[in-house]
């Protein structure tokens, strides 16, 4: 911080360095991620929200770019719309998925973003897909993001299936007090949305309430 | 380990790998993966990364091959003489600044990351962390190399000051495992050991009796 003339965040690109995480349960999904924003060295925005709702019961969560994450997601939920009235029901969470994989595929030259699609559809009920490079692949829980790495150990361990609710919010709430704590591009507050058949519900966890560990 | 060619030179390096160390009320536990590679090619998949310095102080070691070989047999000469013209077991804290001192000195040269770990009377279990660069902090519990990314958060959440020999060993196996799991340069047998005032106890999981974890 010595030499800093306070002028390079202005040049540097936005990313949201993040921790991203979306779990599976029976009957919905939890999707996770924490709120910083950096260009460089600066925190540009300590409060945002990168669960981005596609549709009613459809999130995606951003990590990367801010700019290409947010587009990508602002664009599949024009095009979701549009997919819903001509159907005239609601989408499937693989189709949300499908239309936001078709976009990071055909750009993945161009774009540097990496989204989650998580949700609850009456066909197949809590489904997450992680669309890293322009794959398309359903998985019982995702992590995205930087500060992902740190926590793929713990995920791992610690992941089971047939948790109920409360049990995902929890290891949800966990992953990313982990992985703020070791990774500098995270941090900030935890936004949680849970989806099930009955509604949609966002959380937010500040930071003096999460959960914290031996060395805190 | 693996060999990247330098000034037309092949030099093994071995900094994809895993190691830690923790201490606990008595002693240290010290534990490693197996795996040395040559590019690719997996040059030696039972290496032993777990060096004895003196007769309650190990070493583990993570970066290039030839570089921690080197320190390490230098440090066990001095360490030595100086236990010698002590007339008395040297101290772990000693052991570590012997090797803090050379890789500090020479750190332009060298990429060498070492997690130092033993007994002594006047302390107890200690672990020195002594990174690439030079740094010497005392922590109770430190994980290195290029597949201790992944742990952070395990090791985070499970580890506990005060735990017993056994909790350490089992946390230790199944941290390494983790590693392994999702670190492609790291692999092979998990080797543990465990120092504590009764001496050294050396053990190796191999592959088939690893834990295994639901990884989808």
């Amino acid at each position: 911080m010595l030499q800093e003339t306070g002028t390079e965040w202005l040049s540097q690109e936005v990313k949201t360095g993040t921790t991203i995480i979306a779990v599976e349960f029976d009957g919905g999904v939890v999707l996770g991620s924490d709120s910083r924003v950096s260009a460089g060295a600066s925190v540009v925005n300590r409060v945002m929200n990168k669960l981005s709702p596609l549709h009613d019961k459809i999130y995606c969560a951003l990590s990367g770019s801010a700019a290409d994450a947010q587009t990508i997601a602002e664009v599949v939920h024009y095009q979701l719309d549009v997919h819903s009235i001509e159907i005239d029901e609601d989408p499937q969470v693989r189709s949300a998925a499908t239309l936001v994989r078709n976009i990071s595929y055909k750009y993945k030259e161009e774009l540097s973003a990496h989204l989650i699609v998580a949700g609850w559809d009456r066909r197949d009920g809590g489904q997450v897909f992680a669309t890293l490079s322009g794959l398309l692949t359903r998985q019982p829980f995702a992590v995205g993001g930087s500060g992902s790495s740190h926590v793929y150990g713990f995920v791992d361990a610690e992941f089971r299936g047939g948790m109920s609710k409360e049990e995902c919010q929890q290891f949800v709430v966990n992953t990313l007090s982990l992985a703020i704590n070791r990774d500098g591009s995270s941090g900030g507050v935890a936004y949680i949305v849970s989806i099930d058949e009955h509604g949609t519900e966002e959380k937010v966890v500040l930071g003096n309430d999460l959960p914290t560990f031996f060395d805190q | 380990m693996d060999s990247v060619p330098v000034n037309g030179v092949l030099r093994s390096r071995l900094i994809e790998t895993t190691i830690m160390a923790l201490e606990y009320d008595g002693g240290v536990v010290i534990g490693a993966d197996s795996r040395t590679t040559t590019g690719a090619y997996i040059a030696n998949r039972v290496t032993d990364k777990l060096t004895p310095i003196h007769d309650r102080i190990f070493c583990c070691r993570s970066g290039s091959a030839a570089d921690t070989q080197a320190i390490a047999d230098v440090v066990t000469y001095q360490l030595g003489f100086h236990s010698i013209e002590l007339d008395e077991p040297p101290l772990v804290e000693t052991a570590a600044n012997l090797f803090r001192a050379s890789c500090y000195r020479y750190r332009e040269e060298l990429t060498a990351g070492i997690l130092v770990a033993g007994w002594d009377r006047r302390k107890g279990g200690q672990v020195y962390c002594v990174p690439i660069g030079g740094m010497l902090v005392r922590q109770p519990v430190s994980v290195g190399g290029s597949g201790s990314s992944y742990i952070y958060g395990f090791m985070d959440s499970n580890y506990k000051p005060n735990m017993t020999k056994d909790q350490c060993l089992e946390l230790t196996a199944a941290a390494v495992s983790l590693a392994m799991e999702r670190d492609g340069s790291s692999g092979g047998v998990v080797r543990l050991a465990s120092i504590s005032k009764d001496g050294v106890e050396r053990r190796v999981i191999l592959g088939n009796q690893l834990p295994k974890y639901s990884t989808h």
